[in-house]
């Protein structure tokens, strides 16, 4: 299931980080930090969303043991002390992996008002960021993004500025290359880099691509278990080719 | 004796006037004073400034033409992703905005709370919220590391609005959710801060019934304290009351047609706050 790909990715977006803050944004990031909790980063603090952290880890929905008090204010200290990895949305992502996510078209009166750059600014220039999209498409990866939310490659500035990859429910992209331009890393399987690259507005890097990992047995009985009603596979259904080649167009 | 701050919420809006700045605490859709923002809806006055992490507050003052500007991170329901006001105002070029990251937003308030021009900050560096709002400078580090830094410029209230769970008379005011959101930051940077709350207890019951750290504003903060049951409403007030989300869909549908909009202010916004809590079914 394409929706098993996607959360395991976006649990490996968590591996290495140790004893600090997982901030998943959406239901797939937050599915895979809870995976990757209960299997390689079991040293990762999650939170309910809102001021709780979590002792254990609940399924998707459900309330768990509280084991902290992390308020608002206190994400804000945390996340300029750097001991955070975030995991955002983007409405729109540049090849340098600069993120829209405040508004469509010019600033002054756009198109379509979206949330507002939100802490996209912050969190971009002071800890790991990583994104996720549940729909790769040439609406979101566009040569130019609107207005500058989170911060790409191209404008980055200061010590901490660190995008470390971007996971789609078709493949998962990094900057890792001299330019610090988007890079195909993985395709999920049963996707093709053709396919990648038709999806995607701008050329990517391609080279010695691989399939994105398949779940372990072990893996896939947790997911089950943290997302009973399989919230995933509705963020992230399995395109249908003639679906696809619709999207595309 | 300790001075007596009761007001009515018709009472702190005759203290705000035209053009004011007004801070507005809470976060999203959560804990907002709603009944002060109402009551806002019900009188003359225009062309405020709002500085909010933005939820219904600001899409109901979108609606009734009143922000001329907004100074805000984001505007959200939470479990409707955006405003429809706010998005109807932005879309049509009928309001202001000066967008900030979160932290910036906090940054400033700080400021203004500690008299300060600005205080340093990260964020915003590299994004498109310095080159859209070009009264935002940088700062060099004056020590050897001679990092650049946003000079965040103290973002000062004229008022603010805030909603608590209790309060005493004299503006000892007690929030009992998860969160204080920045509610004791937009008291400390305004002239004037009016709390609305849930109820109104004597100053004894404050800390007989929930430990002292809940106390988030004291008396030298507030300037004038209105009870209004569910006067965060359609927004949360935990413990006391969850959000609404059955009357927030309505707001939203109502919000992208003007006849049901129409129908939506007859009903609800017309009259004052009572009329408004029997129309939404405030549990007898």
């Amino acid at each position: 299931m394409r929706a098993d790909s996607c959360a395991v990715a976006c649990a490996d977006l968590f591996r290495g980080d140790g004893e600090i803050l997982a901030s998943p944004m959406g239901t797939m990031p937050t599915l895979g930090a809870r995976l990757a909790r209960l299997t390689f980063a079991p040293d990762l603090l999650i939170s309910d969303g809102e001021a709780m952290l979590f002792a254990d880890t609940p399924a998707l929905g459900t309330a768990g043991q509280v084991e902290g008090w992390l308020p608002y204010r206190a994400v804000f200290d945390v996340l300029a002390w750097g001991r955070r990895h975030v995991v955002m949305g983007a409405n729109q992502l540049d090849r340098f992996g600069n993120q829209n996510i405040s508004c469509v078209g010019d600033h002054a009166q756009p198109q379509r008002q979206l949330l507002g750059v939100r802490g996209a600014p912050g969190n971009t220039v002071n800890h790991r960021t990583s994104y996720w999209v549940p729909k790769h498409s040439p609406r979101v990866f566009v040569d130019h993004v609107d207005m500058v939310s989170g911060v790409g490659y191209d404008k980055a500035t200061g010590p901490f500025h660190d995008i470390h990859r971007v996971v789609t429910d078709l493949a998962v992209l990094d900057f890792n290359t001299p330019t610090h331009t988007m890079r195909l890393v993985s395709v999920h399987p049963g996707v093709t880099v053709a396919e990648v690259q038709a999806a995607t507005g701008f050329a990517l890097s391609i080279e010695d691509v691989v399939e994105t990992r398949r779940p372990t047995p072990e893996e896939l009985t947790l997911l089950r278990t943290l997302d009973p009603d399989n919230l995933r596979e509705r963020e992230a259904p399995t395109r249908e080719p003639a679906v696809q080649q619709a999207t595309l167009r | 004796m300790v001075r007596d701050k009761r007001m009515t919420a018709d009472e702190v809006v005759a203290c705000l006037s035209d053009g004011m700045t007004v801070g507005i605490g809470g976060w999203g859709s959560r804990r907002k004073p709603m009944a002060l923002v109402r009551a806002i809806l019900r009188s003359k006055l225009k062309d405020l400034t709002v500085v909010s992490y933005g939820g219904p507050d600001v899409g109901l003052l979108c609606a009734s033409g009143q922000v001329r500007k907004v100074v805000f991170g984001f505007v959200s329901l939470d479990t409707i992703a955006y405003d429809p006001w706010f998005r109807h105002a932005r879309e049509n070029a009928r309001v202001e905005v000066r967008e900030l990251d979160e932290g910036m937003l906090q940054c400033g308030l700080r400021a203004a709370a500690h008299r300060l021009p600005f205080l340093p900050i990260r964020a915003g560096l590299g994004s498109d919220v310095l080159r859209l709002d070009p009264t935002l400078r940088t700062v060099r580090s004056p020590y050897d590391d001679g990092e650049e830094l946003v000079a965040m410029p103290a973002l000062r209230l004229d008022a603010a609005l805030v909603h608590l769970n209790r309060a005493d008379r004299h503006g000892n005011a007690q929030y009992l959710g998860p969160d204080p959101y920045f509610d004791d930051l937009f008291c400390l940077a305004a002239e004037r801060r009016y709390v609305s709350c849930e109820q109104i207890v004597e100053t004894a019951e404050l800390s007989a019934t929930a430990p002292v750290q809940t106390l988030l504003l004291n008396r030298m903060m507030v300037d004038g304290v209105v009870e209004t049951p569910r006067g965060a409403h359609f927004t949360s007030c935990a413990p006391d009351y969850g959000r609404d989300e059955a009357f927030q869909r309505t707001y939203a549908r109502a919000a992208a047609d003007p006849a049901l909009w129409a129908e939506f202010t007859d009903r609800y916004l017309s009259g004052d706050e009572a009329t408004y809590q029997a129309e939404v079914g405030v549990p007898a």
